[in-house]
Parts: structure tokens; sequence; C-alpha cells
């Protein structure tokens, strides 16, 4: 009966796809009319062939879901590849202006790839990373399988979906020009629906849980999922200017506008990319160093004051600008009082390697993990630092700013999450082992080794170019014309690059160790394998 | 099911739970982080207090020390303002041509009309003044509209073909092709002509009959000699010298379409003696000629 149900909603949406695309108004919208079509369409010819056919046996409740983590493991070694190829591609472009090509003019020029490099990483690569350890996570901490049935699965095909949508959209110039932000209101709609969707999952399992207690690593999870969907709802408020384009007009505007921006994106580093990470660090550290957590206090202390002071940092994003002097005061010093509870985190997590240092000799994983928290801890003190206004003046709207997100979003974030996968794989496959520790130490050097130039060539261009902007003669005259500032870069815009070009291989390397992990490694024997719910010890 | 955690001899206590086997040690809070966490408190607070900050009804504290980031730019602003007061008054009100025989007077031309140079001309003419296609190479001394220090004070003032000022420079050359005014076997002869003025042209075949065009067509503007007029704008074509290209397409497209550079009035931007620092700085560059008298 519910495929009855299905197939008349899948039909108009297919319906109304096809006259959206008909009477597009630009191109980017005709493009996603067209992928939905393609989508509702695929999926009512396969709910069709399903209809009436004999059901496939129920599924043991007990067991864990874990097919979706699977394919969210693939997504999210598949993302990040896509992500880091176009991150690098972009930075040989800023080095290299002659490679945006006047043939891919309108589609791979620099202005059009970097939001989608930025979208990739953060969203495909981070987000895929996000929901697939919380799926893993909240189940086996909760003893529970996912809440929903198959919801879960929604949530992961949906949010591809989203990826797809937002990609194409910036291929073909579909961007309300919010940082972090970009995709226009039709695709902001549909990202709702789907978080909601993870947040009702992510909900439901941790309120069925068989543990009495909620362990920490959902605490950070679940602040992250709801806050996301706060902050993407009011940043996102708009009127389309047709239901049939991609266009809309933002509620706010001004000053207001620019704060709401800034609010949202500092939060989608201090939500996603901290909070939401945090909980990963929470469950695979203790996990991979087969140690306890070093103190319990300290997690619920820290948990609560870094999610109450975050959300008021957004201001010191727009230091000397329209923006009144003491909403820039506040979100400065919230930032720094934000410094204590963001290495709270940190602690906790080499804490709980004391007297498990020694693994740090022989278990690549675990120092991939121990890395991630060490410029975890440099990017928030340097954060706080570069929120004072005196810092900012001079690091403002320079290459440190830059240097100071990838510290964080390639060691940090990218350094936890391979750590992540290096220890979910061999899990999920069954495999009793990874295919090769010497290549995830190869993979180890060479991403660190990226990170280090990458930040260091930054630190150097951001602070040289600060320097040079401000720089004034005895009369009070200004010494050097932008242009020249541009050209002084150059030499650290390449080896910028070469750090992408080494954080790539690193990621190959892993891509590769990881299905030569599936295919070669040998399988845990298959009592042992069986994963079920295990309830509270 | 999971691995239990190995328990190590003097391990403290833990809070009694497990999940997934992952156990939590029962620690105080690191004495050093929680003292950092109240001093930055206690410094928030205080910095609150001495800055802008809590938003009340109609507006917020602003703080002990009266401190605005608008107010700190405009006492920067006008101290330097008030530093260089007197020069630019001189500079102002000094004579151009008089201006380089004050060594005081013409280093700080020199140093402020850099600065104006760097940040308003650069765009076009390039941070070191070479120019590009299209752009004037500002270091050489072959002049469009004159390059003695008036005319380039005057260049500067209104600027060129733009439709803000009336005073700006005008002068149009025809597109001799679009417009039909010449036939296309007559723009390539033409051209060949123009191209022999100052080095080889393409076809040494039509250079006789291209002679004949040009004083019929362009030697009203450019001379008959191609020295070109700097009254009208008219570039000298013998000089081997080009803004837009000398090589046969360059010209082709240039007899055929025409071509109309605009450079914008820097009057209603620029106060005088910022404009008179910056026509003593290109003035200076290298290709600077003597007013005549």
């Amino acid at each position: 009966m519910t495929n009855y149900f299905k197939l008349i909603v899948l039909g108009l949406i297919t319906l109304f796809a096809m006259i959206a695309a008909n009477y597009a108004r630009d191109a980017a919208y005709m493009v996603h009319a067209i992928i939905i079509m393609l989508v509702a369409g695929g999926l009512f010819l396969w709910t069709l062939r399903n209809t009436d056919e004999p059901e496939p046996p129920a599924v043991l409740q007990t067991s864990y879901l874990d097919g979706v983590i699977r394919y969210g493991v693939i997504a999210t070694a598949l993302w990040g590849i896509v992500g880091f190829l176009v991150g690098t591609f972009i930075a040989f472009q800023l080095a290299y202006p002659a490679l945006n090509f006047e043939w891919a003019d309108g589609f791979a020029n620099f202005g059009r790839l970097r939001p989608l490099h930025t979208s990739a990483v953060i969203f495909a690569f981070g987000g895929n990373a996000l929901i697939a350890t919380s799926f893993y996570v909240v189940q086996r901490t909760s003893a529970a399988r996912l809440w929903g049935g198959n919801l879960a699965w929604f949530v992961f095909w949906g949010y591809q979906l989203f990826i797809v949508l937002a990609a194409t959209g910036y291929l073909f110039g579909s961007t309300q020009s919010k940082e972090y932000a970009e995709p226009e209101w039709h695709v902001d709609l549909w990202l709702t629906v789907v978080w909601l969707a993870y947040l009702t999952v992510f909900m439901g399992t941790i309120i069925k849980r068989k543990e009495p207690h909620i362990y920490v690593a959902n605490w950070f999870y679940l602040a992250f999922i709801i806050t996301v969907a706060m902050l993407h709802v009011f940043n996102n408020l708009s009127i389309p200017v047709s239901i049939f384009g991609s266009k809309s007009v933002q509620v706010f505007s001004g000053v207001q506008d620019a704060m709401t921006q800034w609010w949202y994106g500092h939060n989608a580093v201090g939500f996603f990319l901290t909070a939401g990470f945090l909980g990963m660090m929470y469950y695979f550290v203790p996990k991979q160093a087969g140690r306890p957590v070093y103190s319990y206090k300290l997690s619920i202390i820290h948990f609560w004051a870094l999610i109450f002071l975050y959300i008021w940092a957004g201001p010191h994003h727009l230091h000397y600008t329209a923006l009144p002097d003491w909403a820039a005061t506040l979100g400065m010093v919230f930032s720094i009082v934000l410094w204590m509870p963001s290495w709270g985190g940190m602690i906790n997590g080499l804490m709980t390697l004391s007297g498990a240092w020694d693994k740090l000799r022989t278990d690549p994983v675990l120092r991939m993990l121990v890395l991630s928290l060490g410029f975890y801890g440099m990017s928030t003190f340097e954060g706080p630092m570069m929120s004072i206004r005196a810092v900012n003046s001079l690091s403002h709207y320079t290459d440190w700013t830059i240097g100071h997100v990838h510290s964080g979003a390639l060691g940090w974030n990218g350094m936890i999450t391979f750590g992540a996968l290096y220890f979910l794989v061999p899990k999920l496959w069954n495999r009793e082992r990874l295919y090769s520790l010497s290549l995830v130490s190869w993979h180890f050097w060479l991403a660190t080794i990226g990170i280090v130039l990458y930040a260091a060539s930054m630190w150097v261009t951001g602070i040289m170019e600060g320097l040079m902007w401000r720089e004034v003669d005895a009369n009070g005259f200004l010494v050097n014309a932008f242009a020249d500032t541009v050209a002084a870069k150059f030499p650290m815009y390449v080896v910028r690059a070469l750090g992408g070009v080494m954080f790539l291989s690193g990621a190959l390397i892993m891509v590769y160790n990881l299905w030569m992990t599936v295919k070669r490694s040998p399988a845990v024997e298959a009592t042992v394998a069986a994963s079920h719910a295990t309830p509270a010890e | 099911m999971s691995k239990t955690p190995e328990k190590q001899k003097g391990d403290p206590e833990t809070t009694g739970h497990s999940w997934d086997g992952i156990e939590e040690f029962n620690n105080p809070l690191p004495r050093w982080w929680l003292w950092t966490l109240y001093a930055t408190i206690f410094w928030a607070v205080a910095y609150t207090i001495a800055y802008p900050a809590w938003p009340m009804i109609s507006k917020a504290t602003a703080g002990v020390l009266g401190y605005s980031t608008r107010g700190e730019v405009a006492k920067d602003i006008a101290a330097v303002d008030a530093r260089n007061a007197g020069i630019n008054e001189q500079l102002a009100s000094t004579p151009l041509t008089e201006i380089s025989a004050d060594p005081n007077l013409q280093t700080y031309a020199q140093n402020a009309g850099g600065a104006v140079f760097r940040t308003w001309c650069a765009q076009c003419h390039g941070s070191g003044a070479a120019g590009a296609k299209g752009y004037p190479n500002l270091l050489d001394d072959d002049w469009l509209w004159g390059g003695d220090i008036e005319a380039i004070h005057e260049t500067i003032s209104y600027g060129i073909r733009n439709e803000t000022n009336p005073d700006a420079r005008y002068s149009e050359m025809p597109a001799f092709g679009r417009d039909e005014l010449l036939e296309n076997a007559q723009i390539e002869q033409v051209v060949n002509y123009v191209m022999s003025l100052s080095g080889t042209p393409q076809d040494a075949s039509l250079v006789a009959e291209g002679e004949v065009v040009f004083m019929d067509n362009c030697a009203a503007c450019h001379a008959e000699d191609g020295t070109g007029d700097r009254l009208q704008g008219a570039p000298n074509l013998a000089d081997a010298i080009w803004l837009y290209g000398g090589d046969y397409d360059a010209l082709m497209e240039t007899v055929n379409n025409a071509r109309f550079g605009v450079m914008p009035e820097w009057q209603d931007r620029l106060s005088e003696a910022q404009i008179r620092a910056v026509t003593s700085y290109v003035h200076g560059l290298g290709g600077g000629e003597a007013t005549p008298e």
C-alpha cells in the first residue's frame, strides 16, 4: 500500500520537475530540475518494479544498521579526493593565473571553483564523515539499531543529492554569495528536509538507547545537528524571485545580513567542524588508544562552555566594518573566553593517551589522531588570537586567514577523519586489519609535511602582505601598490600549491590502502564479526 | 565483545559506565586549565567595561576609555593631514614649473605623488608605470597629449574622453572600416604604409597606394610625415611605439574599428595638492619634457 503512495508522490515530483525544467529561467535551475526529474523518475521505476513482489525477509532488528555507514565511508573518501583535487588546482590557479583557461571561463575559473572546493571539503567530505561516524558511534554507544528503518538511507542519499545540486549550481553560476552558504533557496529547502530527517534518526536512536547514560560523543553530535539546523534556516531566509528560477533576495540587508552571515559562518566552523568532529574524537581516540577518557568532569564542563560561547563569536569576522564597535567587542571577548573550552577537548583527547604513549611508535593511525588534536589545539589558539582587534587589523583580508582555516581543516578535520576511516573500514568490512600500516605512515608524513608547507607559506604571505598594505613613509604615504603585494606572494603561492599536492597524494594512498583492505585483508571469523546491539554491562 | 580497555596500575577511578568498551576516568579539571579560563573571563569583563560592548535599550555602553574604531581612524587621518597641511598648501599654490626648484617641495611631491600613483593609477598603468596594451607607458618620452608638466596636470585633472568632465581631452578617430569610409583594399594599403613608417610592411607592393590613402584620410590628424599631433591626441605613427600594437592584425583592427581609450577625471576625487604631487611624480618618471617658453 505504501508503495502506491510512494508512486504517486514520485510521479508528481517527476512531473513538476519536467515542468520546472521547461520553464527554467536560468541554466543552473534547469540542470537542477533535470537532475531531480531523473532521480525521481528513476525511483518511480524502481518502486514500480518492486511493487507486489514478495517481501524480502525482515532484517534482524537487534543488529546494527551498517550498510549506510559503509556507503558513508566510501562517499567520504570519494568527496575528499574531489575536494582536495579542486583545492590543489585552484591553488595553482592563484599562482599561475593562465590556468583560468579561456575555454573554461564561466565554469572552471577560480571564482566558480572556489566555492566548489570549500563546499566539497566542508560539506561533502566533512559532512559525510560526520553523518557516517555519528551513525556508527550512536549505535555502538547506545547499543541500539538506528531508529527509523530506512530513514537513515534517505539521509545518506538525500545528502548526496544536496551535494550534487550545490556543486552543479556553483559551476552554472547559481549562488547567493554567502560564504559557505552559497546554494540558492531550492537547494537550501532540500537540505532542510534532509537535515531534519538526520536529526530524527539520531534523536530516535538516542531515545531508544539501552545504555542508561548518553555518551559524551553523542552530546557533541547532537549539538552539531541541532545548531546547524538553526543556523542553516536563519542564514538562508530569502524570497525567491520566481518559483522557476534559482535567484532569490535575502530577507536581511546591509550589516544585519553581514552579521547573520558571519553568525552562520563562524558557527559552521564552531558546530560543523569543531563540535561534530569532537564527537568523532571522543569515540575514536579512546577506542584506538584502548584507554578510558581522561576526565568526565572536563568533558561536561568544556562541552557546555563551548556550546554557550561559540554562538557569540561571529562578529570577530567583521572587525573594522560597518558593524558597530560594541558588537565587534563582544564577538572578540567571547572568542578569547572560548580558548580554554576549546582546549578542553584537546586536553581530554591527549591525556586519554597517558599510559599509552608508547603506542604512537607502533600505531600510525593513533599517530594521526594525536596529530589532529595537535592541530586542533594550535588553530583554537590561533583563532582567539586573530579575533583580537589589534591582531585582526593586521591579519584580516590576508592569507593568514586562509592559512588558519587550513591548519584547522587539513590538520584537525582531515587527519581525524583519516584516522576514523582507517579505524572503520576493517570493522565495517569484517577485516582483521588494514592492508598496510606502512602506507598509513606514508599518508601520515605526506599529509603532515603538506600541511606544514601550506600553513607556513600562508603565515609568511599573510603577515607580509598585511605589513606591506599598512607600510607608510615618513609623510604618511602608502609605500606599496596592491599589485606589488600580489606579485610578492608568488613564491609562497607555489609552495602552498605543492603542499596541496602532498596532502592530495597522501589521501590517494589512503584510498588505495582502504580499497586493498576490503579486497585483500583476511576476513574476521564469522562468529566474531556479527555485530549485535549489546546491552549495557 | 569489544576490547576492554587495558587497566594499568595507578589508574584513577572511573565513573563506572562503559559505552562500547569506553570508560571515563573521574579526574578533576586540570588546575591550570581552570585558572586560565577564570583569567580570560576576568579579562573579558574588564575589557567590556573599558570598551564599547553591552547593548542597552537605546544604545550600547560606550566604555570608560571612550574608544571607537572610527574615532581612531579619524584621529590618525587628522594627524597626518595636520602634519602635511603647510606643505600641501605650498604645493597647491606654487606654479607647477617651479616645484622642482624647491628640493624640499620636490621630494615631498615625489613621495606623495608615488603614493597617489600606486593607489589610483597603478591599476591601469601598472605599479611601475610601464603601462599595458591600451594603457600608455609613462616611463618613455612618447606622449599622446603632451609631456610637459602643465600638459600632464591638465590630463590628470580632467581626464581623457570621459563623460563626466566637459574639459576632458577629447578626440575620436573614425572607424574607417566599420563605417564604410574606406574600402577593405584601401585599409590594407594604408596599414602597410603605416607599418613602413617605422618598420617593415607586410606587403611592400601596397605601400605606394597606401601613402595616397594616408595623405587623403589620415594626414590631417597624424600629420603628413605621420608624426602625429598632440593637440588632438593623434599618436605619432613613425616612432615604433604602439599603444594597441603595431603588427598587421592590430593595425587592421585599429583602422577598421578605431580605438577610444578613456581615462577618468581626478579633479573630483583627489585634492589639488594630490593632483600636483602625482603630476610631478609622472613628470619625473623619465619622459617629462621642459615647458616651452
